[in-house]
């Protein structure tokens, strides 16, 4: 597998790039995941929330609808987090400023400015989920010790997301095309993957196309160590952040590759 | 390692396909320690996909290609970390003053920071950047942003420096400044390796080169052999030649070309040539020139427009 064999640890020198980017503008990069959690638990606790009386019921015990609500939001910032960065902001880097180009004259190789890139999304998705995990844990939406655990499921699922994202960034033939995943399976994944609603609201069918998605299993997780719970569902969950990884990780790097050597 | 003339870059029968087409087709060069060595060719005739397969980023399709020794498919990182690359295009990082765009540069060859600090501002320096060490390259000039690419290429003190057309579309003290830089590197015993569409400056700088077409090698060795060899000492030009001139300089044997409106005459006796046609012909204008690189170039790749 030439391909994880090309990575070594030269791919930080490629992460430190997009750090340093990031931590000049640092103060506009931290507005969004301060603001956006406050905004919906305000608007959906206060304004939503209040038309759902009796709550809603995780692993047997009822919550109110923000406690079901808070970790959602963890997981959307995850989500959301991997994905632009590593569709517009990857494809902005590689097509337009050719930074990629600039890194493979060095003694870098494609596999580690990929990984990098890919490395990186995981990287926004953990300091964002962790920003916003911050301000559920004040408003009293998650509990210890669950909750030390999220900023580490924050990077995994991440580097899920950044994997999958890369995928896209690999076959689009321009920045326009990033609306089809984003029309087709981020928005569909942010209302349906058990982030807005319990699953078991809805037909088993839809359910079950419901757990194929990755979405559901991050916000799972997430949702999980907010209330100190950790099942076999978790594992299940853990297992398939994991795979799917490992499989889109070495997917987006092979496209890549075919795409930009030639 | 340093012996003196190695061969520091040999190509044997160097193929690169594209969805069938051969973008370099057999080519066999040996490039020797020390020396700068150009790449002259109309555009898409392979110079550019040759220093990309230099350079490591472009797999080669066939043929042998090694780079300071180490065959360019096994030993990539190594060669990369001994060769500086100036590309053709401007790919400079946007998001980062100029300072700061070379010490993020040289964080990729695993350089410290104290190290790489020092280095960039002394390339600055030597580049005659030091004003603009703070401002976003955005605003840089376009000679200053090709200044800036040649001081990103040797900031790993480079064994080669592949400069692929170093001063295209700049004025003519940016390019003059550019020049006596790649003297100055030179002089050091950096080798150079630089592809031009300008023949002054091949002519100027380098001490052997080849003139590609469609992906062929069509001419090769020192500027002046060539010009010698292909063309002569002199050219007499003629403005809008007749028929029987032509006719003339055809019986008489002369080597020449014809053009839209000229006609050229290659010789090393032009004085006597261009005698013989004032005699022979009412001649209004008649111009003896020095034959140049230009004159083989165009000789050997055509005329026409290659698009």
């Amino acid at each position: 597998m030439s391909i994880i064999s090309n990575i070594s640890w030269m791919t930080t020198a490629a992460w430190k790039r997009n750090r340093d980017v990031f931590l000049l503008t640092w103060k506009t990069n931290f507005i969004p995941p301060f603001l956006e959690p406050i905004l919906y638990l305000l608007a959906m606790g206060l304004g939503f929330g209040v038309l759902i009386k009796g709550g809603v019921q995780v692993h047997g015990v009822d919550v109110s609808y923000l406690q079901f609500l808070g970790p959602s939001l963890v997981a959307i910032t995850i989500m959301y987090g991997a994905f632009f960065e590593c569709t517009y902001g990857s494809f902005v880097r590689m097509h337009y400023q050719k930074t990629f180009d600039a890194m493979i004259a060095t003694p870098l190789t494609i596999e580690d400015v990929i990984a990098a890139e890919m490395l990186w999304g995981a990287t926004k998705s953990f300091i964002n989920g962790t920003i916003v995990l911050l301000i559920i844990a004040i408003a009293g939406l998650a509990s210890f010790p669950g909750l030390i655990f999220i900023p580490i499921i924050a990077f995994l699922a991440g580097l899920m997301f950044a994997s999958m994202a890369m995928l896209f960034t690999a076959l689009v033939p321009n920045l326009d095309s990033f609306n089809f995943p984003f029309y087709l399976l981020i928005t569909p994944m942010f209302l349906f993957s058990g982030t807005f609603f319990p699953l078991n609201v809805l037909p088993s069918w839809v359910q079950d196309v419901a757990y194929t998605l990755p979405l559901t299993h991050c916000t799972d997780l997430v949702r999980d160590l907010c209330f100190n719970y950790f099942g076999t569902n978790d594992l299940i969950s853990l297992g398939y952040v994991a795979v799917m990884t490992v499989i889109l990780f070495v997917a987006s790097i092979y496209l890549m590759k075919k795409r930009l050597i030639k | 390692m340093t012996f003196p003339m190695a061969d520091v870059i040999v190509a044997q029968k160097l193929v690169k396909t594209f969805e069938e087409v051969h973008a370099v087709d057999g080519i066999d060069f040996t490039i020797v320690e020390g020396e700068c060595f150009g790449f002259l060719g109309p555009n898409g005739a392979g110079k550019s996909t040759t220093m990309r397969m230099i350079q490591c980023v472009s797999p080669i399709t066939s043929g042998k290609l090694t780079v300071l020794g180490m065959n360019v498919g096994e030993r990539p990182r190594e060669i990369k970390r001994l060769i500086g690359v100036a590309p053709q295009e401007n790919n400079i990082d946007p998001d980062f003053s100029v300072h700061k765009n070379l010490v993020v540069y040289a964080r990729y060859f695993g350089m410290d920071k104290e190290i790489s600090t020092k280095k960039a501002d002394d390339l600055l320096a030597f580049m005659q950047l030091t004003d603009k060490r703070d401002v976003l390259v955005e605003q840089l000039s376009g000679g200053m942003k090709r200044r800036l690419i040649i001081a990103r290429a040797l900031l790993n003190d480079p064994k080669i420096l592949i400069l692929d057309e170093p001063t295209t579309g700049l004025d003519p003290q940016a390019r003059h400044l550019i020049w006596e830089r790649i003297r100055e590197l030179k002089k050091k015993g950096v080798t150079v390796v630089l592809t031009t569409h300008y023949m002054d400056e091949a002519e100027k700088l380098c001490d052997r080169l080849v003139i590609m077409d469609k992906g062929k090698i069509v001419a090769f060795g020192k500027p002046v052999d060539l010009i010698k060899e292909r063309i002569g000492t002199d050219v007499v030009e003629i403005d809008e030649p007749t028929d029987d001139i032509e006719a003339f300089a055809k019986e008489k044997g002369w080597n020449y070309e014809r053009t839209v409106d000229r006609l050229l005459i290659y010789s090393t006796c032009c004085e006597d040539l261009s005698e013989t046609l004032r005699n022979k012909f009412n001649l209004p204008a008649i111009i003896i020139r020095k034959a140049t690189l230009e004159d083989v170039f165009l000789r050997l790749t055509g005329r026409r427009l290659q698009e």
